[in-house]
């Protein structure tokens, strides 16, 4: 990971010496600790403190929405590990970020860390991490110790959708091993199989703990609205408080649906949520159920295919399969 | 001193919300919060700090002011008077506390917040020193003592027993209460887990945190600072920091149509939200970058200048643990003050 990283930082000063970008968005840390890693905009006064590693699981391609307005001459480096690439095309088939002012520089990802899933395991005060393909070597102040990669990583990485960039102008290529990956929708299957009474009391008990902070809607690329209904006093359901234990359900679902056939399943929501809550549970629930009904589809694979929910054809499901379905 | 072994709290608890509703860290769905105990429920001491703070239980995020009901061509108005029952909260923090403390500045100030106000004359605050502090933890720099937290009750525990130091009259009338599960016991125990915390928190990451530049004076100069710009650059204007944190105190009054009445209801609002403050003119904030700095500001410069030097965070690390884009109140700190690494 320390190889790639100096060959990104190498490969972003060139772009910017030589004038084919004029700044730079990837990640950088704080000194006082290993996870403080923080998505950030370099030029060539600080581009030394740009990061890459196993901490840098923020996905950048959101941060263009804004940035591509911003920018006015020359393009933006946009550092993306594969995962990100798919929200990067979602964006793009939307009209959200324009692609003339990007330069997409893929880069290898091993899987990233969860913080929360590190502490839970024991350690505090990590001071260094070092990948050995399934499991990861772990230095605290105490001394070092072995913990599976599988017990640590975020949940979107435990599912990672593979190793190849869907969008780049150019990649950093290194000959990182791929680890063992989990089915997806294992985890809707399980809650396919509840009761309705069950799943109802799951889905309680989990949105019961939101605190409607909106970082779950902020943090995500298929959330990108001049103006959320849900920020719009005129739309009669702006809030920021749930008034009643319905409307942190109406919240996350009235959400789902809007990502629907267009989240690509990057597990921000999940990673970002303070409460914990398995958000991207509602996400992979749609996405197995489109690929059930309209034939497998992943959102931001191909940004000028036409998405299920957005295009028509002769042969497509009636709306009432889902009634006959029954779930 | 008295003393109560840890596999009888159970008992404790049962005897105190016999009387009263009793409120504590649980463990629900993988995460610690204050909920209401009930006979079974498990004290969460594993978790140093609940994701929401005390807070909630005196300014809770959304909370009935007042109801109108309308039958036929008849308008009824409904106080709500809920703030007014007697509560028992268990295993508050120091830094919860001093949020607290920091809290009763603005709503017992005059104009006195009646919601507010209630509230804290009702409850009775059990703390609970901290035996295991956590590297996010810098409590100290904003003067909390997280061995001898205070409150009307200051609770210790080892891996025994759970000690018990009334310290107010309140505290002293509910310690009389529980004399059946209760025992009298000496202090030297609890000298030697105070003095064991305070030998781990000299170890803690950011024990030396300054806050040497920031205070009364020095407003203007950070407000027209360039740091800002960089430091605010990936917030994501979500209201995570401030709903987790134990001082925010910003609230917004909003009317809820129930189809056959009113519920006037305020709410936590957030300054990193862009409807902040929204007057008819507009946003006096347009920017995220401004809406960021009014946060840190508020704690670090405004609150200090209203409030004889005292600053608006408690150091619980809440913030540290929680930004989406690892953006937090010791990095502000660091990027203006003396203790930059």
């Amino acid at each position: 990971m320390q190889k790639t990283a100096g060959l990104i930082k190498k490969r972003a000063l060139e772009l910017l010496d030589d004038g084919t970008v004029t700044r730079v968005l990837a990640w950088s840390r704080s000194e006082d600790f290993i996870y403080e890693v923080s998505p950030t905009f370099f030029d060539k006064g600080n581009i030394d403190k740009m990061i890459y590693d196993s901490f840098c699981a923020a996905n950048l391609s959101k941060y263009l929405i804004r940035a591509c307005k911003e920018q006015t001459e020359g393009k933006i480096l946009a550092v993306l590990k594969p995962c990100d690439t798919y929200s990067f095309n979602q964006l793009l088939c939307e009209h959200r970020i324009d692609r003339e002012k990007i330069y997409v520089l893929a880069v290898p990802c091993t899987g990233m860390i969860d913080n929360d899933k590190l502490k839970k395991a024991g350690f505090s005060g990590v001071t260094k991490v070092i990948d050995k393909g399934d499991s990861l070597d772990v230095f605290t102040p105490d001394g070092s110790r072995s913990v599976a990669k599988k017990d640590v990583l975020l949940e979107k990485c435990l599912c990672c959708k593979g190793s190849e960039p869907m969008a780049y102008d150019e990649k950093i290529e290194t000959d990182s091993k791929p680890f063992e990956t989990q089915d997806r929708f294992a985890c809707v299957e399980k809650l396919e199989k509840m009761t309705p009474d069950e799943r109802f009391a799951f889905w309680q008990g989990e949105l019961s703990k939101c605190i409607r902070c909106n970082a779950c809607r902020n943090v995500c690329p298929a959330c990108s609205c001049m103006k959320c209904v849900f920020d719009n006093p005129g739309s009669g359901v702006a809030s920021k408080a749930n008034s009643d234990s319905f409307e942190e359900k109406l919240f996350h679902i009235i959400r789902a649906f809007h990502v629907a056939g267009r989240c690509t399943d990057c597990g921000e929501c999940s990673r970002v949520c303070p409460q914990g809550i398995p958000l991207h549970l509602l996400n992979r629930k749609f996405i197995k159920d489109i690929d059930d009904i309209y034939g497998e589809y992943q959102a931001g694979r191909d940004p000028a295919s036409r998405a299920p929910l957005v295009d028509y054809r002769s042969e497509d499901a009636e709306p009432s399969i889902v009634e006959e379905r029954g779930n | 001193m008295y003393k109560i072994s840890k596999e009888k709290l159970s008992s404790l608890f049962e005897t105190i919300s016999e009387r009263t509703p009793l409120y504590m860290p649980i463990m629900k769905n993988g995460q610690s919060d204050f909920y209401l105990w009930q006979s079974g429920d498990e004290y969460c001491d594993s978790e140093l700090n609940t994701v929401r703070s005390a807070k909630d239980l005196f300014f809770p995020q959304s909370e009935n002011i007042i109801s109108f009901k309308k039958e036929d061509r008849k308008i009824t108005v409904e106080a709500n008077e809920d703030s007014f029952k007697k509560f028992v909260l268990f295993g508050v923090r120091g830094c919860d506390l001093k949020g607290i403390e920091v809290l009763d500045k603005v709503f017992l100030a005059q104009p006195v917040d009646e919601f507010y106000a209630a509230k804290r004359d009702s409850a009775v605050i059990i703390t609970a020193a901290c035996s295991r502090p956590e590297e996010t933890c810098f409590c100290r720099t904003f003067g909390v003592d997280a061995a001898a937290p205070g409150g009307d009750v200051t609770t210790w525990s080892d891996e025994t027993e759970l000690y018990w130091r009334p310290n107010t009259d309140k505290g002293e009338r509910l310690t009389q209460e529980l004399s059946g599960v209760l025992s009298e016991c000496g202090d030297e125990k609890v000298g030697e887990i105070r003095s064991a915390i305070a030998s781990k928190l000299e170890k803690l990451p950011l024990r030396d945190l300054s806050l040497e530049g920031w205070g009364e004076s020095t407003v203007e100069e950070r407000f027209d600072s360039e740091n800002w710009e960089k430091l605010s650059e990936s917030c994501l204007g979500c209201g995570a920091c401030t709903f987790v944190c134990p001082t925010c105190q910003c609230y917004d009054i909003r009317d809820y149509d129930t189809g056959h009445g009113i519920k006037r209801y305020r709410c936590w609002d957030s300054c990193m939200y862009n409807d902040f403050t929204m007057m008819a003119h507009g946003t006096p904030r347009p920017k995220q970058m401004q809406r960021f700095r009014q946060r840190f500001m508020h704690k670090l410069a405004y609150f200090p200048a209203n409030n004889g030097g005292e600053f608006s965070c408690v150091g619980c690390g809440r913030c540290i643990r929680k930004c989406p884009s690892r953006l937090n109140i010791v990095k502000v700190i660091r990027a203006f003050g003396g203790s930059e690494k």
